[in-house]
């Protein structure tokens, strides 16, 4: 039975498809829009751009990509796989404790980093105390505002990602393959790099492509540490010489990289299937001694101090500070937290649903001759463009459909942008490659002969994905959730630009204080965003981390 | 499956006419909309205290960037009332742009000196910000001009933000018009040579900065001096600002004498809905106890002659004498400056 033939015989199939291609159309949206603007300007201002911006830009970009990449895979790589294969102190805290970083905006690190690391800050003054100075005057560390810094912020925020992807592969991976590893005589390092680390390869570039696609768009802390990005370099273009056409070109080159990046790390494992039918049973921790152990801890405590602790504790002080000093926490700050959340759990409800259904249908499992699959890998773009050229490119699209929409009910104004649904549209496009690759990857390990046999004994396409893969990828799925809805309370960028009147985000309050220069007085915003971020993190490190969270765990024999 | 398919699609359609229900009817009389880029809280009290004289409710959306994007994109259905930004260069985008309206009003034109105003009444001044110098506060510097941060003695011991932020782009659009493009960007290039650190963070870091020890001089607004000094003793804001005197420079060139001044303004949106209430908004905006409010709340200089300077201000800084050169005239130049900074590699 080829996909073929089950699409032209059920029109439910049709159905499906058909959503997904509107979802994908609806992603194209703000590219298309974005295209039209960079063709219809004149290219003049290139000449400036080559010889004066992007080298420039483009090299910045290349090393804190670079920079950001090796750290997070080092640690999350690295952290996923000591507390996975090992025991040692304190594991049982930091496998979930790893991912706290997630609950940390990156600007706002940078902001608590830059706090911290100043001349005048608490480290350099103790410092200077031990070493006998009296004034920064005579003695500094170089300054945190640099290539190094940003990489550093970036590296230790963005870390998860990687770490979590890790994590579940690694937890889940059949024992018995390194099993026979060790046995034909690989050491446990040898077994890791050549068994296990391949067999993870598809998570990881998941949780890297994310974290290096968070660190192209991020535009707070780069451009706070005076790291002139390509983010940066379209910024610049567009607001400070009112060139949108010309900062839409930069943005489609961009696209165009992230594109053939995408395209080259799924074409490089092209024949590769990832599936095993093996019933499964986890690698069994080994236990670490002396030295060994304390590595260990050593190694997987620092990113959660650098990445979470520290600068949570930085904003617990300044919050401290501002609420005794009389500032309370206002009703428009307790609105503001509704508000996000509401946000939130509407941006992930339908950022969910619309993964679920691009990957479903574009799934190679069975209909090998599928009509094609560039649904899923459209949904990549939205988290590619940056935030507010994201949003720029939906303006046009949305608003003409909004204004149409109105004008056939006889409403006044703008319904849809009133209602919010234009910013919850444009965070469902910016966020749908979350969804769409967790659950491709969950559905990449569900053997393609479950679906047969199903198909075989007479369910139905749909019948199947609700009895047979949606409990089976229901671990995939909470993910994903948890992670669009702790990426959605973050969101700021397109929430400036697409609210509708009177209505803050924890986000944009903690930028309004910013804006005006005082951003310790946003502390207290800062903090709730940490705290709500924290509720997700932590059902995520359950859902993630439990041992009957493995998707193949419940898998009958 | 269908059923569950139909059913699934009755709920959403229900869903969404329930949310269309809910859109508010046509704006009410007694409303207006303000979109604009200045942070809220800066301009909540003024607000606050519009609603509280002409019982007119006012909407806020606060955009960062895009204004004039979305305001375009929303077209005749747009609900902006009143557009409001920080920077000259920015308000004259709007205008433009064509999202905006002339209007006329002689309240706001006696109010307004005219070289803070569109002649044609499509755009208005509510405020004053001067590009002032930060010195460290023991440094013995009596005045200083624009051109003199480039000067060599200076290697190593200037701190500013961006160049490519409009309050430097402002700045260096007025060197342009004053002396030309060769010679500002020979400026631009010996400022350059003089950074202590990256061109990057906001103007308060550089009060921070110095007292900081990584410089010793720096340009920023004026309102930050105000916000600064006038904090609660023992807060860091307090340390930095009491870190530093301000000095007002002048530009070298002969017919101006004056410190270079930006402007926070409005302008009525072209397709506004309550376009008589956002005329009533700004009429209020310039009035004597607002325009007072300015200056108390926000540590800005007023545009209306005769209202006092907050104390704090008025001891730290003083009034200003206003570079003459029109606001027109800077804005123009304002593309060629940014192309400057990316020439020197000023951010770079």
């Amino acid at each position: 039975m080829t996909g073929r033939s089950a699409f032209r015989r059920r029109p439910v199939g049709a159905l499906w498809q058909g959503t997904s291609v509107l979802i994908a159309l609806g992603v194209l949206a703000p590219v298309v829009s974005l295209i039209w603007l960079a063709l219809g300007a004149d290219w003049a201002h290139w000449t400036h751009l080559v010889q004066y911006v992007l080298p420039d830009a483009a090299l910045n970009t290349a090393l804190l990509m670079a920079g950001v990449g090796v750290l997070t895979l080092v640690i999350g790589t690295g952290c996923a796989w000591l507390v996975s294969a090992h025991d040692f102190p304190g594991r049982k805290v930091l496998h979930w404790a790893l991912l706290l970083p997630l609950a940390m905006p990156a600007y706002i690190v940078a902001f608590a980093y830059l706090d911290l690391l100043h001349p005048i800050g608490p480290v350099q003054g103790a410092l200077r105390w031990m070493l006998g100075y009296s004034s920064p005057r005579e003695w500094r560390l170089p300054d945190l505002r640099s290539m190094g810094g940003a990489v550093f912020v970036l590296g230790f925020v963005l870390y998860p990602y990687v770490y979590m992807t890790a994590r579940a592969m690694f937890m889940t991976q059949p024992a018995h393959l390194m099993e026979a590893a060790r046995m034909l005589g690989e050491s446990r390092w040898g077994a890791f790099r050549r068994v296990a680390l391949p067999m993870a390869r598809p998570a990881l570039a998941v949780g890297l492509s994310l974290a290096l696609l968070e660190t192209l768009n991020d535009i707070g802390a780069s451009e706070f540490l005076g790291v002139n990005t390509l983010t940066v370099a379209v910024y610049t273009t567009w607001i400070t010489r009112t060139d949108l056409a010309g900062a839409a070109q930069i943005a489609c080159s961009m696209l165009l990289v992230v594109v053939a990046l995408v395209w080259m790390e799924r074409h490089a494992r092209r024949h590769q299937r990832y599936g095993s039918a093996q019933r499964m049973r986890a690698i069994q921790p080994e236990r670490l001694h002396g030295v060994k152990a304390w590595l260990a801890a050593l190694f997987t405590t620092v990113p959660v101090l650098i990445g979470f602790a520290a600068p949570a504790a930085y904003l617990c002080w300044e919050s401290y500070k501002r609420l005794s000093q009389g500032q309370g926490v206002s009703t428009g700050l307790w609105m503001s937290l509704g508000n996000t959340l509401t946000l939130a759990l509407g941006v992930t409800v339908v950022t969910v649903i619309a993964g679920l259904i691009v990957a479903w249908a574009t799934r190679n499992s069975v209909s090998t001759r599928a009509p094609s699959r560039w649904q899923a890998r459209v949904a990549t773009l939205g988290y590619a463009i940056p935030g507010t050229v994201l949003a720029i490119g939906l303006l046009t699209p949305a608003l003409a459909m909004d204004a149409g929409i109105a004008r056939l009910l006889h409403l006044p104004g703008l319904p849809l942008m009133a209602l919010g649904v234009v910013l919850v549209v444009a965070c469902c496009i910016r966020f749908l490659v979350i969804p769409v690759g967790g659950i491709e990857s969950g559905l990449q390990r569900i053997p393609a002969t479950l679906e047969q046999a199903s198909r075989l004994l007479g369910e139905t396409a749909f019948g199947t994905l609700l009895r047979v893969h949606l409990p089976l990828l229901r671990p995939a799925i909470a993910t994903s959730a948890l992670l669009v809805f702790v990426d959605a309370m973050k969101e700021l960028p397109a929430t400036l630009l697409l609210r509708p009147a009177n209505f803050d985000t924890l986000a944009t309050w903690l930028y309004a204080e910013a804006a005006r220069g005082t951003y310790e007085e946003g502390a207290v915003a800062a903090l709730l965003i940490v705290v709500a971020g924290l509720l997700p993190v932590v059902l995520l490190a359950r859902t993630q981390l439990q041992p009957g969270a493995q998707p193949l765990e419940n898998h009958p024999e | 499956m269908k059923h569950r398919f139909s059913f699934a699609l009755t709920v959403a359609a229900l869903a969404a006419l329930a949310a269309m229900v809910a859109v508010p009817a046509q704006a009410a009389a007694d409303e207006v909309t303000v979109y604009t880029t200045r942070e809220p809280a800066l301009i909540q009290p003024l607000l606050a205290a519009f609603t509280a004289q002409s019982k007119i409710k006012v909407n806020t959306v606060f955009v960062k960037d895009g204004l004039l994007e979305r305001v375009k994109a929303e077209g005749e259905r747009s609900p902006a009332d009143v557009l409001m930004t920080v920077d000259a260069g920015n308000l004259l985008d709007l205008v433009e742009g064509g999202v905006t309206q002339p209007v006329k009003s002689a309240a706001l034109d006696s109010a307004i000196p005219a070289n803070l105003r569109g002649a044609d009444g499509s755009w208005y001044s509510l405020s004053l910000r001067a590009r002032v110098l930060y010195a460290e506060k023991n440094l013995a510097l009596k005045s200083f001009r624009y051109e003199d941060l480039a000067d060599p003695k200076w290697k190593g011991k200037v701190c500013i933000r961006a160049g490519q932020h409009p309050y430097n782009t402002g700045l260096i659009a007025a060197m342009i018009a004053h002396d030309g493009e060769a010679k500002t960007e020979q400026w631009l290039r010996g400022v350059k040579n003089n950074l202590a650190r990256k061109a990057t963070g906001g103007d308060r870091d550089v009060a921070r900065d110095i007292l900081g020890g990584i410089c010793d001089i720096g340009l920023a607004n004026t309102y930050y001096v105000g916000h600064m000094k006038a904090s609660k003793e023992g807060t860091d804001a307090r340390k930095w600002g009491d870190a530093i005197k301000v000095i007002k420079p002048t530009f070298a060139n002969e017919k101006s004498g004056g410190t270079h001044v930006n402007i926070s303004g409005a302008s009525v949106a072209k397709h506004a809905p309550q376009r008589a209430n956002a005329v009533k908004l700004l009429e209020f905006l310039v009035s004597e106890p607002a325009q007072n409010m300015y200056a108390q709340a926000n540590y800005e200089h007023p545009v209306r002659k005769g209202v006092a300077l907050d104390p704090v201000v008025a001891q730290s800084i003083g009034e200003l004498k206003i570079d003459p050169l029109p606001l027109t005239e800077i804005a123009k130049h304002r593309k060629q400056a940014s192309a400057l900074v990316d020439k020197v590699g000023f951010d770079r």
